[in-house]
């Protein structure tokens, strides 16, 4: 059993590409949940299955249609946001449904490839392809060292904005480069985890991380090995028990929320 | 050592202007918040904006900093008009309520004072070395020597009050900018606070204006009073407001002034 893993291809492409975009969303998730985003890439993770609906309607590589669909909706929720005619939630809700009311009818279109369409629905991570595999890797590469360079000024930021807007940090380019760092960390992650469950990846170990942590840094690095530890050990769980991957990646990273949780309120305790 | 982060008073051009507002005007959309306002800033003055609620202080001191853009009239900094002004780790701005934290925000005194050294493409960033040395001397300088490591959310308002200040030093500022900086906190601490603006004012030449309401806490360290009600009713000397009709229609207003002693 053990040796038929080490040797399976698609196995390791699928935890290589799993845990390069854990890292990616690990480091992600921090800034969304304390901007008070993180409902957004739940919103985005619609408008990424309508772009996949429309990338398998015109036969034409799903991932990469997604990827630039979802782009344009990042952005188009960023000045939803900043124009504030709506609260932000209500701006995401209806987003949300579009995407999810273009889906439906872009598959009505075309009835037969549901098959396909439920692997982006629930996720398939041990189906993924070598070329997605590469791209996946590339694109979490890019959203992990995009956040690394700009970590300073995204802290300031999400601390204190209108302090750093006026120290000079360039606030709406980071805004901008954030949201779309989010819709191609939704889009890799419809892929692993699938639509129902993405929004899981980006936000529960970074909550976990934020419960536990001394320091921003360390809130950091927490939350990417949480989600790194999901992701590997939900991938090899699934292959060894026959289970849906993104059902036990998306267990395991709750088992260790709860875990923290329940540590913090012990320790409150005495 | 303090004197490395912030020229010492003696070779200071006072008649140096920092800020220039002329004639400026400002509204949301409605009524005038802001009509004809006219006003100056020189190096090492300390200046309190003084004036009751709702009377355009905080949208003053926006305008100030570039976070609003007046309707009509002009704002120069150093010299230079607002629009073509570059060099903003010059200005230090502490908004309101700057410390109500985000109550789960992981984060340590240290990495609030670091994160900002890097605000500006101004400046070039300095090595590790450097930048745990000039967290250490801006703690030195509040009062807040050792408290590094500490999450600002374990800190007491007027602490967390002191690192925005030394956050704001570390990047040599030359004018600070502060909007109504105690609220929420005790009257003692405010005291103290205010001493320590007065200190930085006075032996290191900061240029401070600050939005307030604790008038009588703040008045033994400035030089200048600015008192707003939509129009600039009063702008000088603080010596010379205090025996101004302007300072006496404020009493009789009600606004909570404090008399006190030269």
């Amino acid at each position: 059993m053990v040796s038929s893993i080490l040797t399976s291809g698609f196995f390791w492409r699928a935890v290589l590409a799993g845990s390069f975009l854990a890292v990616a969303c690990g480091l992600l998730g921090v800034f969304l949940i304390l901007r008070q985003d993180s409902m957004i890439s739940h919103g985005l993770s619609h408008v990424a299955f309508a772009g996949i609906a429309l990338g398998l309607v015109l036969n034409f590589l799903p991932l990469i249609v997604s990827l630039i669909i979802c782009g344009i909706g990042s952005i188009f929720i960023l000045k939803l946001k900043q124009q504030a005619r709506l609260p932000g939630d209500a701006a995401l809700a209806i987003l949300s449904s579009a995407g999810m009311a273009l889906a439906i009818f872009l598959v009505s279109l075309r009835m037969n490839f549901g098959v396909e369409l439920m692997g982006y629905l629930f996720g398939d991570i041990l189906a993924i392809s070598p070329v997605e595999v590469w791209l996946s890797i590339a694109l979490a590469l890019m959203v992990t060292v995009l956040i690394l360079i700009n970590y300073h000024q995204l802290l300031y930021m999400t601390f204190d904005r209108e302090t750093a807007l006026v120290a000079g940090v360039r606030v709406s380019s980071l805004d901008k480069i954030l949201v779309i760092l989010t819709a191609i960390t939704v889009v890799l992650g419809l892929r692993i985890v699938g639509l129902l469950l993405v929004s899981a990846l980006t936000v529960i170990p970074a909550a976990s991380a934020l419960l536990l942590a001394r320091s921003f840094r360390q809130t950091l690095v927490l939350s990417s090995i949480f989600s790194l530890v999901s992701i590997v050990a939900g991938i090899i769980l699934a292959y060894l028990l026959d289970l849906p991957a993104s059902a036990s990646i998306v267990f395991l990273s709750i088992a260790i929320f709860l875990t923290t949780l329940g540590g913090k309120k012990v320790a409150a305790g005495h | 050592m303090a004197s490395q982060i912030i020229e010492s008073q003696s070779n200071l051009d006072k008649n140096k202007e920092i800020i220039r507002v002329e004639s400026v005007y400002f509204s949301y959309d409605g009524p005038l918040i802001l009509e004809d306002i006219n006003l100056s800033i020189n190096r090492a003055d300390f200046l309190a904006i003084i004036g009751p609620n709702g009377s355009g202080k905080t949208t003053l001191l926006k305008i100030m900093v570039g976070l609003l853009k007046p309707q009509d009239g002009r704002v120069f900094l150093f010299g230079q008009e607002i629009e073509d002004f570059g060099d903003w780790y010059k200005v230090a701005y502490l908004q309101q309520n700057a410390t109500h934290l985000e109550s789960n925000f992981p984060i340590t005194v240290e990495e609030v004072i670091i994160s900002s050294l890097y605000a500006s493409r101004a400046k070039k960033i300095k090595p590790a070395v450097w930048r745990k040395e000039r967290v250490e001397q801006v703690l030195n300088l509040v009062g807040l020597a050792g408290y590094q490591k500490r999450l600002m959310t374990t800190l007491s308002g007027g602490q967390q009050q002191r690192v925005l200040i030394a956050r704001a030093l570390a990047n040599e500022p030359e004018i600070m900018l502060l909007d109504e900086p105690t609220t929420g906190v005790d009257h003692k601490t405010q005291g103290a606070f205010y001493d320590l603006l007065g200190n930085l004012n006075y032996n290191y030449g900061l240029t401070i204006a600050v939005v307030t309401h604790d008038y009588g806490l703040v008045n033994k360290h400035i030089n200048q009073v600015a008192c707003l009600n939509r129009k600039l009713i009063y702008h000088g000397r603080h010596e010379e407001f205090c025996q101004s009709g302007a300072f006496k229609e404020l009493l009789e207003g009600g606004h909570h002034l404090i008399m006190h002693q030269h």
